[in-house]
Parts: structure tokens; sequence; C-alpha cells
């Protein structure tokens, strides 16, 4: 028996706004300061009302566009009615059965792998809703297991998320995971989240179960595990891939399919320590929350013109872009992603190189190793980077109009870094040219200089010619190498072609 | 539509209520007699009516992102029935 494996995730975003959405509290993260951002609003005192943050309420609906979403011209809130700590009004403020947008798509590519062959493959992952939503306080649970009390903290409440529900569309734990990555760098590139996990802005549940293939043709369900509050994607893999084989296990030891007594929707957490799913509930029928319009908060209605001037304020999403960085820059599609995946800031500084070289391919070599290493090394951001893309831009020009070398060029290149480590300023382009002329590194044109150097290195190595005409082309580099030592700045394609030149009229 | 015991024992429980079998029995007479009240407006013929999903003819009430003073902590928790200084302290709550 063999079978299929059907993801689908629920992923909450949080808005990167000042103030939560129904009121004027900030959002700022602050656990070490619990309950110092509250107020009647969020606090859910009586006779206190709502009213909706008009910013966040732009983001949200920036993120539904970027999913390829269809934003509804009317939509309303509901609330969500259960009895938790963290939810101090009984309720959570949300959308039900009018959400803000619906009917989107996200694209992954899926990198080949060499280790097991599968070759690169995309997934369409549809995108069945977005609505807004109020987050709820954070717990702080007695781990000492006396049984002490629980500690609430509603610095949180209300805080504006975005939930976001994919049709069961994705095949296996990597494509959750690079749905999950490509998700955080549209959400990134579009400024509407930060995306930052460890405080919990993007937060994962997964809906995971088995198709079994049947000695007939026909196909048996599992029954479906939703695993909750994942909060890294190599957690969200982990538990998708622990699921997959307990459930597998459980199917095969017991036969239970989805709907059977007993294969009920259940919910279950991820113990990361263990590697493992444990169960929080199983249910017999969904729970029951109750929904209803909530009549303190009023519908928003967005027009087709309200749409289009949102979409007109958006950049380029990361997917068409990167397909833009290999038409019109002529990159492969690894070194377009890599810059790409970098986030949006990385892409401005690649294309601002670009636009003072002329030269994609070049800007791309440089980029994705040097200035990335760099960077890496210095634990910087691309902001933060010293050389700015003018300077490299103009750096990689002089290479281009065969003023300097790549190996002079890099050795400009460290220089300006080492140089701005020590007077912690940006190096300008002149100083390109400064550096250049005190290190005597312009490509000498100077024939006569380097005709003398190659007759004076052709006459003391009698070896390397032999070598070199008895079919070692590799004994010409040895000889490059010392008309180069000896003619600072010499262009080594020009010195090769004249050492070349020069040895068959020996 | 004919409300059960059981009807009136769920919507407790959802709310987390209590309730005993005589108290079932009148909460059933006094819901039945709220869902007859309301279920008048069966009778009106809305044909061709768009639904109403809200009551008061206003749309997009909307605020500016701009921080405004929240409350000091003390006056946060003064309502809470517990606290430590810092947060609302609830009973022990099991996961799940």
């Amino acid at each position: 028996m063999s079978y299929d494996v059907i993801i689908g995730l629920e992923v909450h975003v949080q808005l990167q706004t000042q103030t939560k959405i129904f009121c004027g509290c900030s959002t700022m993260f602050n656990p070490d300061h619990p309950n110092v951002q509250t107020c009647p609003v969020c606090l859910g005192l009586p006779g206190a009302l709502p009213v909706l943050n008009g910013h966040g309420f732009r983001l949200a609906v920036k993120t539904a566009l970027g999913l390829n979403c269809q934003i509804a011209p009317y939509t309303k809130w509901d609330r969500k009615q259960y009895f938790y700590p963290d939810l101090p009004k009984g309720y959570q403020i949300s959308q039900f059965d009018l959400p803000f947008s619906h009917d989107g798509h996200v694209d992954v590519e899926i990198a080949a792998d060499a280790k097991s062959g599968k070759a690169a493959s995309s997934r369409r992952v549809r995108i069945l809703r977005a609505h807004m939503e109020e987050d709820a306080g954070k717990n702080m649970h007695d781990e000492s297991g006396h049984g002490r009390d629980s500690k609430v903290d509603l610095n949180r409440a209300g805080t504006p998320l975005v939930e976001i529900v994919t049709e069961p569309d994705l095949r296996s734990s990597e494509e959750a995971r690079r749905f999950l990555e490509e998700l955080k760098l549209l959400l990134t590139y579009l400024d509407v989240s930060d995306c930052n996990m460890q405080e919990g802005s993007l937060r994962c549940d997964a809906n995971v179960n088995l198709h079994v293939h049947q000695p007939d043709g026909s196909k048996v369900a599992t029954p479906i595990v939703e695993v909750k509050n994942l909060n890294s994607f190599r957690f969200t893999e982990q538990a998708i891939e622990h699921e997959i084989a307990r459930q597998w296990k459980w199917f095969q030891e017991t036969g239970i399919k989805l709907g059977d007594k007993g294969g009920y929707k259940s919910t279950r957490g991820y113990n990361p320590d263990r590697g493992e799913t444990y169960i929080l509930r199983e249910k017999e029928e969904a729970a029951d929350y109750r929904y209803f319009p909530d009549p303190d908060l009023v519908p928003v209605l967005m027009s087709e013109s309200q749409v289009a001037e949102i979409r007109r304020e958006m950049p380029e999403a990361p997917a068409l872009r990167r397909t833009r960085f290999e038409s019109e820059y002529q990159l492969t599609g690894y070194d377009a992603a890599v810059i790409i995946d970098q986030g949006r800031e990385f892409a401005d500084y690649f294309e601002g190189v670009v636009k003072s070289c002329k030269d994609g391919k070049q800007a791309a070599n440089w980029i994705t190793q040097d200035v990335l290493r760099e960077i890496k090394q210095r634990e910087q951001t691309i902001a933060e980077f010293a050389v700015r893309p003018e300077v490299l831009g103009a750096l990689l020009d002089r290479i281009n109009q065969k003023q300097i070398t790549i190996k002079s060029a890099r050795e400009v290149f460290g220089e300006l870094l080492s140089e701005s480590d020590e007077q912690s300023a940006a190096p300008s382009v002149s100083r390109i040219d400064e550096i250049v002329a005190a290190k005597g590194l312009g490509i000498v044109e100077d024939a006569g200089a380097i005709d003398a150097a190659i007759a004076a290195v052709l006459g003391r190595s009698a070896k390397a010619i032999a070598d070199f005409r008895g079919g070692n082309e590799k004994a010409i580099g040895a000889l490059i190498g010392q008309v180069m030592k000896a003619v600072k700045g010499a262009d080594p394609q020009t010195v090769k072609e004249k050492i070349i030149a020069a040895m068959s009229q020996l | 539509m004919q409300l059960s015991h059981e009807h009136v024992r769920k919507v407790a429980a959802l709310a987390r209520l209590k309730v005993t079998d005589a108290e079932v029995e009148s909460l059933l007479g006094d819901l039945t007699a709220i869902l007859d009240y309301v279920g008048v407006l069966n009778d009106v013929d809305t044909t061709g009516v768009q639904p109403m999903v809200h009551a008061v003819e206003l749309h997009d009430v909307l605020r500016q992102d701009t921080v405004a003073a929240s409350l000091p902590r003390p006056e946060a928790l003064d309502n809470a029935p517990r606290s430590d200084g810092e947060y609302f302290l609830v009973p022990t709550i099991i996961e799940g």
C-alpha cells in the first residue's frame, strides 16, 4: 500500500501597525513589562467600544492582494465565542461568513534534490480565504507541577492578525516549509509584517492526513489531525513528518479511517524536544463557537478604485521580481533566487549596482559571493554595509572598462572595507581611483613594458615552454603569473595572448 | 423551532453554566417564549430583500494608527479577582 500526504495550513500573521486593531494601545513586543499596553477596549471592560485601525485594514488588503486574493466589496466583523483566560471578553472579534478576502494562490518552487534524484518542481497552493482578527493575550503556565496559578499578560490582546487559510494542496513537509518561506518572503517584501517568529509574528497550524491507496484503486482517508501553534519552519516540517509516520503506523494497526468511530478530527501539539506530536483534544463534532455579527463594529466597504489605489502602492512581488531578474539581467535561476531570497533591500542593492555598472551577471557574481560573505562575517544587514551600490557599481564598471583586473578590483574592495571599518564612514567613488593610483593597480597598456617582461620571463623558462609545447597547457599559467608580477596591473588575457604569440616566434 | 431539554443543556454547557434539572425545565419555558416572540418576524415576506448585516447604516468607521495612552498597570489589574501586581492570576490552566 502507498499513500498521498494531504496538508493544509492556517497561518496567523501579525500586521506591522503601531497600535492594536480596535484601540490605541501599542503593539510593541514587551514581555518584560506585562499588562502595561491595555485599555478598557482590549481588556473587554463593559461599555468600551472598539474602532477599526484603518492602517491595519489597508495592510491586510495589501497582504491579500499579494496572495492574489479577491477583495470583498463588503466585509463585516463577527464574535467567536469561547472561554480561555487569555481572551478577556469571552469572545474574539474575527470574521466568519464575509471575510475581507478570498480565493487566491501562492506558487511555490521546490528545488531539485541531487541526493534522491528528485527533479525541481513547482506547486500552486490555493488560498481559501484571508481574514482579519484580534490576537489573544499570553498565558504563562506554572511548570513546577505543583498546580500553582497561571499568569496572564494581555499586552498582546488585540494585536491585529491576518489568518491565511490554504486549501489542502500541499503534498509533503518540504512543500509546507517552502510555502512558509515563500509566504514570509512575500510579506516582508510587502512590508506588512516583520514575520519575526521568535516574537510570534508568524504562527502556523497544520492540518495533516493521508489518502491511502487501496488495491481496488480507491483511496481511504486517515483521520485529520490539526497540529497547533508551530512557531518555526523547522518545527512545522518536523511535526508534519512525525504526524505522517504516526498516522501511517496507526492506520496499519487499526484500519480506522476518517469518520469511523475513533476516527474523528483531533487536535495535537508538537514537542520539539521529543520530536513528537501529542494529543490536545479529540472531538466528535466541530467546536461550537456560536459566531454572530459584532454589533459594536460597522462593516467596511472597499470600492474597486480603493483596491486599485492600494495595488498601485504595492512593490513588485518577489516571484515576479525573480523572473524579471532572469530575463532583464540574464541571471541564472539560482542567482536570481539567492538575491531575491535575501529580502527586498538586498534585491534593491543589486539593482543599484547594476544601474551603475550595466552588467547584471558581473553584479550578481560579486553580490552573491563577495558582498554576501562580507555582511555575514560582519553580521550586518545590507543597509548597514559600508560599500554602497553606486560605489560597488563604479568598481565593477572599471573592470568592464578594462581599467583594472578582477583581481585588482578585489584588492580595492577589501581596501575600501578595511578603511570604512577604521573610519566608520562609507567610502566614495573617488576613493576607488585613489586606491587604484596609490597601489599602481591600473591596467598597464604600455605594450613595451609587457613585451620586455615577457622576453625576460621566457628567457629563463625553457622547461615551461617545452611543457607547453608538449601539450601541457597549464604550464602557461606560471608564465603569466611571472609576467603579471613584473608588470603590476597588466591584463591577464592580453598577457596570455602575447606570451603565446612570443613563444610561436621563438 | 421546538426547543428540547438537550438544547438547553447544550447552551448552558457552552456558556459554562451549571444548571439543575428544575432550572432546565424553567429555562426551557423562558427560552421558548423568547424564541416564539422573535419568531413573529418569520411571518414577514422577505422575498427579494437583501439580508441585513448590521442595524446601523454606518460603514467605514476607522481610526488613525496613532498610539494613545494605555491604562497604568495597577488600574488594568484593579478589577481582576486576583493578580500579583504584574500579571492577572487564574487557576492553573491545563493546556488543551
